[in-house]
């Protein structure tokens, strides 16, 4: 079992967001979660990456068996939890490069394999560059800075492929992409699924699950997941809406 | 500014260090005797207001939050004898920044520092550069034309003091269509056992088209507590341009006013980087007065304080005629008790049409206990102008912090990744690449700690990997 919560409540400055919230995730398996707006899915998210201000108030969050409600968010990372974020953060001053050579380097101190050399470390940059199609030099930008809002969620596939997580939480990933993005951004998770890793796919819409088809299909409502089926159910939230579920 | 003759008689009382300058003024005057008749009479006139306003203090509104009011009640000694030129300063001082050679021109306790035989070099383009002395003599239409006439705004006790005590300094002249490829690297040493007042006064011309690239280091100074009062006088001549840094690295102890000022005519441009990494109390001034259409001004500042240090910078810009640009980005890193205080002051005036004109000081503070005191200033009398003004004080970005965390970096490294980013804003718009990758270097040594924990000596760093090595071997002086 990848990732197991049981029965959790989570608050943001005393006001209950999440309550009682189940799901479960193994290893090879893509879940989509849906719902409508301020339901709790992007909290959802902070919680299980351990964002502050995110006040886990009863509940457990076990990740491959062990109890992560209270650790870092980069004990977490280095665990193998990912985030692909909604509204990726610009960081003026901080290159690409370094971001990532940092970040690798972390994870492989966590994990005790060896440091990437400079060149190892450059290689791998192109290889994954070309999974998300990424033709811009992204070696002296800064993180995030300047770029559109399809090469931002390119960017966050690509540092996922970098990393190569076990759990992959993809929050909003469709929303702002043209049809043409969607499919590249699709492509490279597709590429990178494997019996190894899970998927958390939140989304608002059905078209993001005709590239990305997730096993399982939740439903959330007021901080709960009210209903759960197939991939089938994501068309029929596409055409019913959600209100016969509340 | 409150003068000693605003004041009630009872309070009328000059401090220790106002009393001791002008019980020394008589024999300061005579040491400096054979000087031009101007420089001379600029001398009396200062000494006179002085008399009258004294030194600033806690009431002054520009000098409100300043730690300088500790200087008022110290004595200092005011006068060092010139000292003898025993060393080549290629064997006392060392600095190497890979791939970036200087001219290096220094002065020691406030004198200019050579041979008695050549205390001014002209070179082979024509460019002169030795002492303000020495220059005074032999180019007086140059001192007559701009020695008093560019640092004429925000005149204040010190720099009056300076006007009338300066015993010595650097003079630069570059004729017209000269452009100086070498960069020249001032140098200031100090090397006393007694607590020195050092008044020295630069006078920097460049003629029309030409270019001049100035480094100002002030971070050479033994550990006796002193007071430098610097004015630096720089006159930009048609469509010459300036590249001006100011590194800033003194102990704890020394206070330390840094004031220049500039006068830009037609299409000049001026850039300025001032990276203040150390030091007791630094107040840099800068006053940009731009006089002739198309001048542009860029200047850029950091500071990385901790501990109790203090620093101020005080700028200035005078928009007098339409078409100029001016722009203004000073940012800093406050931690421990450590304070900054930033007044920008941009003076629009009536005439002064199409000013783009832009100021931004941003600041992180790392502690509670860390103060910023900040004032972006506008003044603007003409009406098709682009001017925009703002501060921040915060903490780093708590996005940012999580964005990296999630990625897998820790805390620390997380903090000092957004605090090289925010600094490197300023650090990048350094021009001269192999100055930029050691000032980078020194930055990111500084926020580690690596820089500040040198007690002993804040010039030299101990790990072996410094691209840059910058020291003085005082023994030799």
């Amino acid at each position: 079992m990848l990732l197991n919560i049981n029965n959790l409540h989570v608050s943001i400055n005393g006001k209950e967001i999440l309550k009682g919230l189940n799901l479960i995730v193994n290893e090879g398996e893509v879940h989509a979660i849906m719902g409508p707006n301020g339901t709790g899915k992007s909290t959802l998210a902070a919680a299980i990456t351990g964002r502050n201000g995110y006040e886990i108030t009863e509940g457990e969050i076990w990740f491959k068996d062990e109890l992560i409600n209270d650790m870092l968010p980069n004990e977490r990372a280095n665990k193998g939890v990912f985030l692909s974020f909604q509204y990726p953060v610009e960081i003026p001053g901080v290159s690409m490069t370094n971001f990532m050579r940092t970040a690798l380097n972390a994870k492989h101190e966590f994990e005790g394999l060896p440091i990437l050399t400079g060149g190892e470390f450059l290689k791998r940059m192109e290889e994954k560059k070309q999974l998300v199609e990424i033709q811009a030099k992204l070696n002296n930008r800064s993180v995030n800075e300047g770029f559109s809002g399809g090469e931002k969620k390119k960017n966050e596939i690509f540092q996922m492929a970098m990393l190569e997580p076990r759990l992959a939480i993809l929050d909003e990933t469709d929303s702002g992409l043209d049809i043409d993005a969607l499919k590249v951004v699709a492509k490279g998770v597709n590429a990178l699924r494997s019996n190894n890793n899970g998927f958390v796919v939140i989304t608002h819409y059905q078209r993001l699950l005709d590239f990305i088809v997730p096993d399982f299909v939740h439903v959330m409502y007021e901080g709960r997941i009210v209903k759960s089926g197939g991939k089938e159910l994501a068309l029929e939230l596409e055409e019913k809406g959600y209100d016969w579920l509340k | 500014m409150i003068g000693k003759s605003d004041m009630n008689p009872s309070e009328n009382k000059y401090s220790v260090l106002e009393t001791n300058l002008i019980h020394s003024f008589e024999t300061s005057l005579q040491r400096a005797s054979g000087e031009q008749k101007s420089v001379r009479e600029a001398r009396m006139l200062a000494y006179e207001t002085f008399k009258k306003t004294g030194l600033p203090g806690r009431k002054d509104e520009k000098w409100r939050n300043s730690k300088f009011d500790q200087v008022t009640d110290q004595s200092f000694e005011l006068y060092s004898s010139k000292p003898g030129y025993t060393h080549k300063v290629s064997e006392i001082f060392h600095c190497s920044i890979h791939g970036f050679t200087t001219k290096v021109e220094s002065l020691l306790n406030g004198w200019y520092y050579t041979p008695e035989e050549i205390p001014l070099n002209t070179m082979d383009n024509g460019v002169v550069v030795g002492s303000i002395q020495m220059a005074q003599k032999q180019y007086p239409e140059v001192f007559e034309q701009h020695f008093g006439k560019i640092a004429k705004h925000n005149v204040h006790g010190y720099s009056l003091v300076n006007t009338a005590f300066f015993n010595d300094g650097l003079f630069i002249y570059v004729p017209d269509n000269v452009h100086v490829e070498e960069s020249v690297q001032l140098i200031k040493m100090v090397n006393t056992i007694e607590k020195l007042m050092i008044n020295s006064r630069n006078l920097v011309v460049l003629g029309k088209n030409s270019h001049l690239s100035l480094m100002h280091c002030d971070d050479s100074i033994n550990h006796q507590a002193s007071m430098i009062n610097t004015v630096t006088e720089i006159f930009i001549g048609e469509n010459a341009s300036l590249d001006l840094y100011k590194l800033q690295n003194i102990n704890n102890e020394t206070f330390l006013i840094n004031s220049t000022s500039v006068n830009q005519q037609r299409s000049s441009r001026l850039k300025v980087n001032v990276i203040t990494l150390n030091g007791g109390a630094i107040r840099n001034e800068l006053n940009v007065d731009l006089q002739g259409e198309g001048a542009e001004a860029d200047l850029n500042g950091i500071y990385l304080m901790d501990r109790k240090q203090q620093v101020d910078n005080q700028v200035f810009v005078n928009h007098a005629v339409p078409n100029c640009n001016s722009s203004e980005l000073f940012k800093g890193v406050l931690d421990d008790e450590s304070s900054a205080i930033f007044n920008g002051f941009v003076l629009v005036n009536k005439d002064a049409q199409k000013t783009n004109a832009f100021q931004r000081n941003n600041n992180i503070l790392m502690t509670s206990t860390a103060k910023v005191d900040t004032m972006p200033f506008l003044e603007i009398y003409a009406d098709d102008v682009k001017c925009s003004h703002g501060a921040t004080i915060g903490q780093l970005d708590n996005d940012a912090m999580f964005y990296l965390m999630q990625r897998g970096i820790c805390k620390r490294d997380a903090r000092l990744l957004l605090m090289y980013a925010f600094a490197a804003e300023v650090a990048d718009k350094i021009d001269i690449r192999p100055l930029r990758v050691s000032i980078e270097d020194m930055v990111k040594k500084r926020l580690r700690g690596e820089l500040s924990i040198c007690e002993k000596c804040v010039l030299h760093c101990s790990t072996p990997d410094i691209p840059m090595e910058f020291e003085i071997d005082m023994s030799k002086i």
